[in-house]
């Protein structure tokens, strides 16, 4: 049972920082409102932050922008697409993603 | 609001009961995504180089999917804990608008009550919670803790099992496990799109986000990228929309 110490340091920070959001508003906003701006800032935060992830997944290979057929990542990422409008399931996204990936290295 | 609608249509709809008993079962239907992807975050937390101990206190303590995989991707390449701290804190920025939805329901409890509340608020818990919360004016705490207490140590349970299972298993790239990650974002980014009807602008604020992210990434690092890239973006988005 080995904890590093640099491990925990990273568990408990990466916690903090995931800590503050999650209880703020629920302790703070039976008090205060948020600005309308904050608000409509706040209401694109995910999609900003899920399509920079996403960006950086399956466009990049090694820190290099990669856009040739080669780029399995990028493969995988149209039929994971089709299924997760197709379905809206994030359990049958994640499958499929996974199927994908499994076949396509199989196959190159 | 979000990818919160990933697990709607498989909510039963509420029953007249507020117990913690009845908060354990609305938490069921949840179950089986949320394995899947925490079996899958552990494999690749133990093939990143994490123990066991490390990946159960990992998933005790932060307790997020996408965090997860994403600090493991960063411990694997030997980032820095300040470079790690600072990307999970803008991934999981978006709890912000869970927890300040939920508030309205939870005015009868005590700040201390609150904060419990919230600290174990996901995506899926926050999902049902909203649902619940349509019949109703206040959510009960009991049921709330029912609802989070199960899906923690099911999350728990299923790293666990990802971790051991990671043991045997050299290379996860072979079985696709890796990719559990890009296609949990794949999904989680349609999933938010889709439940907000504002799909030219959101697509307009995706694609720049994008661009920055993979721009700045190779000029200088990812984990900027993703930083920049959430500021820029959702600020003209919100400008866009301000001027509309």
């Amino acid at each position: 049972m080995e904890v590093r110490w640099g491990i925990l340091i990273i568990i408990i920070g990466t916690a903090l920082v995931t800590f503050l959001p999650r209880v703020l508003p629920l302790m703070v906003l039976s008090r205060f409102e948020l600005p309308e701006w904050g608000t409509r800032w706040l209401s694109f935060v995910p999609i900003s932050v899920m399509a920079a992830l996403v960006g950086q997944e399956i466009f990049m290979n090694d820190g290099e922008l990669s856009l040739s057929f080669r780029n399995l990542d990028l493969i995988a990422a149209i039929p994971t697409f089709l299924v997760a409008v197709k379905t809206r399931s994030l359990l049958a996204t994640v499958l499929c993603g996974i199927i994908s990936m499994m076949l396509l290295r199989f196959f190159f | 609001m979000g990818q919160v609608n990933a697990q709607m249509e498989t909510i039963p709809a509420p029953q007249n009961s507020d117990t913690f008993i009845q908060g354990v079962k609305d938490c069921i239907p949840t179950l089986l995504g949320y394995l899947s992807i925490g079996f899958a975050a552990g494999v690749v937390e133990k093939t990143a180089g994490l123990s066991i101990a490390e990946i159960v206190l990992l998933s005790f303590i932060l307790y997020a999917g996408s965090a997860q995989f994403i600090a493991a991707g960063m411990i694997a390449v030997n980032s820095s804990a300040m470079a790690i701290i600072i990307t999970v804190f803008f991934v999981n920025l978006r709890h912000i608008l869970l927890s300040a939805a939920l508030s309205p329901y939870f005015r009868h409890l005590s700040p201390l009550k609150n904060m419990l509340i919230g600290t174990l608020l996901t995506d899926e818990t926050f999902g049902v919670a909203i649902n619940k919360a349509a019949e109703k004016k206040a959510i009960s705490e009991r049921w709330m803790q029912g609802l989070n207490l199960t899906a923690w140590i099911n999350w728990v349970v299923a790293n666990i099992a990802g971790a051991y299972f990671g043991n045997w298993i050299s290379n996860p790239e072979k079985f696709g496990l890796n990719y559990a990650l890009p296609a949990m974002f794949i999904g989680l980014l349609v999933l938010s799109m889709i439940s907000r009807r504002k799909i030219v602008l959101d697509i307009i604020v995706g694609v720049l986000a994008i661009v920055i992210a993979v721009g700045v990434s190779m000029m200088f690092s990812s984990s900027l990228g993703v930083i920049l890239a959430t500021i820029f973006a959702s600020t003209i988005g919100m400008v866009i929309e301000k001027w509309k």
